[in-house]
């Protein structure tokens, strides 16, 4: 079982300092991986407009990085910021990572008149394009992510130990929202594509926990020839596409999520007060049942955090923090790390029918209960 | 040349060894009582007076004479109409234990001469050929142990319902939300259905059992199993039955007792689960249905709307209609405005090579609520034996590939597909069952397991009894004799599918359980399959294990 630590503050802070938190919850992970995501970015050496995607990777050999350069800039993107990390290779298992680059773009005009949807296919479209280089070229480039305001590391190893090796203690980077995996490495090879957390057009998951429905999930998925839906290099990518299409393609809210992957049986959908509704909703959604034990983490765009427990209720996470600074972990003492000047007795562990939604503004959670109704877009 | 009448014989003259059964008598047993030769479906054995000379030499009177004494015995008749089908109902009657058919063991010669007057080889059951089937050879390897906490099958939630009925896309369901427009009908079942098996084709008793028994699974024990009718129309008071909710009502291309269907559907009390219409079956594919004369009663004519005693063998396709798009398409939409759009209709075919076409006409239809496939292992209660031994395709690769034709147009969540024929063959049924849904399959229909688990019918794969279409079942569940189906006790037959369904229902479980599922049904959950035979898992696309 992986650990999971997420934190949301007013004010940006260090990567490093959701990497300490990880090292407290180090019982639960071996090493076979961490994944950051970083939003809400702030540089020290450069004012960076949140507007202009961020491509976030690894460039494992100098071609690699050439073609990379040439590729976006045929594609019309302009290099504004180039981060360097400071890296200490000698801290890092693997050995052929040429350059791990950080880079924010200024769009191409013709991009920026296009509607906001043909923009968001055009940066993913982009992205897997690069994948599919690197792919090509014996996986010597992995692209992570293309999106404004994010930024994702990967690396094999210990956190800690990545953290140190990429100098993340410097607070060159600092993000508003920071959320990190470590791996427990259970039933697929070291990938890097298979480290958490995951993106697709800006909405980010993460997860601790087998997921045994993932075949016919990943399937179903498969059969939406949406382009963005692939990879699948680990089972737990689904639930991040699968928050993708109910926001994005079925215009659903948040609290929608909870009844697509964990629907209420038909006994409490008989009493719910949107039970019919919520029973067509079942049935349309039938095959994006998960069928965990999975906690999951979420971010969304406007830096909504979110965390949503399986039905089963199998997989641990607390949440807690105060007015402008939460933390969501696997573990008390993770939650403990990230924010510690809080009251912990109103530290919260949700339970199988419930949804923390930490608002943009940060003032106080949403603890939503599935039994209760949600507003639907013009009221189905 | 002249034939030496000396000889008795003929060319079709059969003797004992010659026979698939021989049956034992212990005279010393015996006790003379008769009920065996009175219970006999086939009039295989009499009681017989019997002289036997005992010869006499008297050494010292020189002498010679002879004694003779007279006996009363069973035997065994050996004419082709009179050949013993090893239903065992003799021993099953016998106080003393004196008589018992044996297996010939020998290659029986009936084989040779069962088209007596030019009459092709008639029977009921269903393809004769044993040991275990591909499904039940098919393993469930994923096994969350150390991953994923396992599961308890007995005390966690478990959902193991199904959807039967046209499922829309989520977008195009919202958007209907929305606008007021028609969402198909759906019914959340339980994904072993009771096959289709006819008023006609069934005695009398064991329908009121059946019905008995599912309208208990539902009412009582919360399972919401459901019946198919077959194609013999359904009596006013099923029709008119707040249960009728739990019948999936048949129409096939004899369309007997629809007028009397369409006649109730102001005075249905709720709308049937379904409607299926029969195109094709697994054990007679190309074939009609077949209701020999002898089971025509009264009562049955009654109900179908024919004269008693005739032959109801339904054409092979559905007379009025000439192509996919008017036997599919306009029957579809036809029936479901006949009820109101509120009840799923949805097509049956027999497994076959050009399932797929119809599958993706069907896609293409948007009142079609599911495909039901049934493959050459399906049961039937009258065909000719060569439709049912060699014509047909196995289920198991059917299914698969039409179910992998939905995932490549990702429509496999909007037309369920059905599985049948075979499950349970070998009475692993919960097994079978769930290796198909696991395949594809949103749910199985099973119809002989459930004459054999419910009502002890004694067919099977060796030819044993096999009768159903003469309608002389000796244990009366497929005979409309009242002397015959009085034997069966429709309570006794409730009893056991209460018993058969809460049992499958544990079984589903504990099959789940391990594999880490709970929530919903593992509908394709085919990463969870293995089979030790490398040309079946190629062509599933499931693991080889060994």
């Amino acid at each position: 079982m992986c650990r999971l630590a997420l934190k949301t503050a007013n004010t940006a802070f260090s990567p490093y300092e959701v990497l300490t938190a990880m090292e407290a919850m180090q019982e639960g992970y071996d090493g076979s991986g961490l994944g950051l995501l970083m939003r809400g970015l702030e540089f020290e050496d450069f004012k960076y407009n949140s507007k202009n995607p961020i491509l976030s990777g690894i460039a494992h050999t100098e071609q690699a990085m050439s073609r990379l350069n040439s590729f976006m800039e045929e594609r019309g993107f302009e290099l504004k910021y180039d981060h360097e990390f400071e890296t200490i290779p000698s801290l890092i298992e693997a050995k052929d990572r040429f350059r791990y680059f950080l880079r924010s773009y200024r769009m191409p005009d013709t991009l920026k008149a296009k509607s906001q949807t043909e923009i968001d296919e055009e940066l993913m479209l982009t992205r897997l394009a690069l994948r599919a280089d690197g792919e090509e070229h014996g996986g010597d480039l992995t692209a992570f992510s293309f999106w404004p305001d994010v930024a994702i590391i990967k690396e094999v190893g210990w956190p800690l130990d990545i953290g140190n090796a990429l100098t993340l203690s410097d607070n060159r980077i600092r993000s508003r929202v920071c959320m990190a995996q470590g791996r427990q490495n259970t039933n697929y090879g070291i990938n890097l594509y298979a480290c958490h957390p995951f993106i697709i057009q800006g909405v980010a998951t993460m997860t601790n926990g087998e997921n045994s429905a993932f075949v016919p999930i990943r399937d179903w998925l498969l059969g939406q020839h949406f382009p963005g839906y692939t990879g699948y290099q680990s089972d737990s990518e689904v639930f991040a596409h699968i928050l993708h299409y109910t926001l994005t393609k079925l215009g659903l809210p948040l609290e929608a999520y909870k009844h697509v992957i964990t629907p209420l049986s038909t006994k409490e959908l008989d009493a719910h007060p949107q039970g019919e509704f919520l029973k067509g909703l079942r049935n349309t959604c039938r095959r994006l049942i998960i069928d965990g034990p999975n906690a999951v983490i979420g971010t969304l765009p406007d830096e909504t955090c979110m965390l949503v427990m399986d039905q089963k209720k199998l997989r641990p996470a607390t949440v807690g923090g105060r007015d402008g600074a939460w933390a969501i972990a696997s573990e008390m003492c993770g939650v403990d790390a990230l924010v510690p000047d809080r009251d912990p007795a109103l530290d919260f562990q949700p339970m199988r029918e419930h949804t923390i939604i930490v608002p943009p503004d940060r003032k106080e959670l949403t603890i939503w209960s599935q039994h209760d109704p949600f507003l639907l877009p013009q009221a189905a | 040349m002249v034939s030496a009448r000396s000889i008795p014989v003929a060319p079709g003259s059969l003797s004992y060894t010659d026979l698939p059964w021989i049956v034992q008598h212990r005279e010393d047993r015996c006790t003379l009582c008769g009920q065996c030769t009175a219970v006999c479906p086939k009039e295989a054995i009499y009681l017989a007076y019997r002289r036997q000379r005992m010869p006499k030499l008297d050494v010292l009177k020189k002498s010679r004479g002879n004694e003779y004494r007279t006996f009363v015995g069973i035997r065994q008749k050996t004419s082709m109409a009179n050949a013993c089908i090893g239903c065992s109902m003799c021993s099953m009657v016998c106080p003393n234990e004196a008589i018992m058919p044996v297996p010939n063991t020998n290659e029986h010669r009936t084989l040779f001469f069962n088209n007596q007057k030019g009459e092709p080889n008639k029977r009921g059951g269903r393809r004769n050929v044993t040991g275990p089937t591909l499904l039940d050879q098919i393993m469930f390897d994923r096994i969350s142990m150390l991953t994923d906490p396992a599961l308890d099958a007995g005390r966690h939630e478990f959902n193991v319902t199904t959807t039967l009925g046209r499922i829309l896309d989520p977008a195009e369901y919202l958007k209907r939300q929305r606008e007021g427009g028609w969402i198909p009908p759906t019914r959340e079942i339980f994904p072993f259905i009771i096959g289709s098996m006819s008023f006609g084709a069934l005695s009398p008793n064991m329908w009121l059992g059946l019905l008995q028994g599912v309208a208990y699974c539902n009412e009582v024990l919360g399972i919401p199993v459901v019946i198919g009718t077959g194609e013999g129309g359904c009596p006013p008071w099923v029709l008119k039955s707040p249960y009728l909710k739990y019948i999936i009502l048949q129409i096939a291309s004899g369309y007997f007792g629809w007028d009397e269907i369409i006649r109730a559907i102001p005075d249905m009390k709720c709308n049937p689960a379904a409607i299926e219409i029969k195109y094709g079956q697994g054990a007679k594919p190309g074939d009609g249905g077949l209701l020999m004369w002898y089971k025509v009663s009264k009562l049955i004519a009654r109900l179908r709307g024919v004269p008693e005693g005739v032959d109801l063998p339904s054409p092979p396709v559905h007379q009025t209609l000439y192509s996919i798009e008017e036997s599919v398409m306009k029957m579809i939409q036809t029936l479901s405005t006949a009820f109101d759009h509120k009840v799923p209709i949805y097509p049956k075919i027999s497994a076959s090579t050009s399932a797929k076409s119809v599958l993706n006409n069907l896609v293409r239809n948007p009142y079609a609520g599911g495909l039901l496939i049934d493959g050459i292992d399906g049961g039937t209660g009258a065909a000719y034996n060569v439709s049912m031994d060699a014509t047909g395709h196995p289920i198991a690769s059917c299914v698969r590939e039409c179910y992998l034709d939905l995932i490549a147009q990702g429509k496999q969540n909007e037309l369920p597909i059905f599985a049948a024929g075979g499950v349970g063959k070998n009475g692993n049924v919960a097994q079978n069952g769930m290796a198909l849904v696991m395949l594809g399959a949103s749910g199985v229909h099973i119809g002989k397991y459930i004459m054999q688990a419910a009502a002890g019918c004694l067919g099977n794969e060796k030819n044993r009894c096999n009768v159903c279409n003469v309608g002389i079942c000796p244990k009366g569940i497929t005979s409309q004799n009242p002397k015959l189906y009085r034997r069966l006790n429709p309570d006794l037959v409730a009893e056991r599918v209460a018993e058969i369904y809460m049992s499958i229902n544990t079984e589903i479980k504990k099959i789940m359980a391990p594999l880490g599922r709970s929530q919903s049904l593992p509908i394709g959950m085919s990463d969870a399959l293995g089979i030790a035979d490398k040309a079946a898992a190629d062509r599933l696309h499931i693991k080889y294990v060994c």
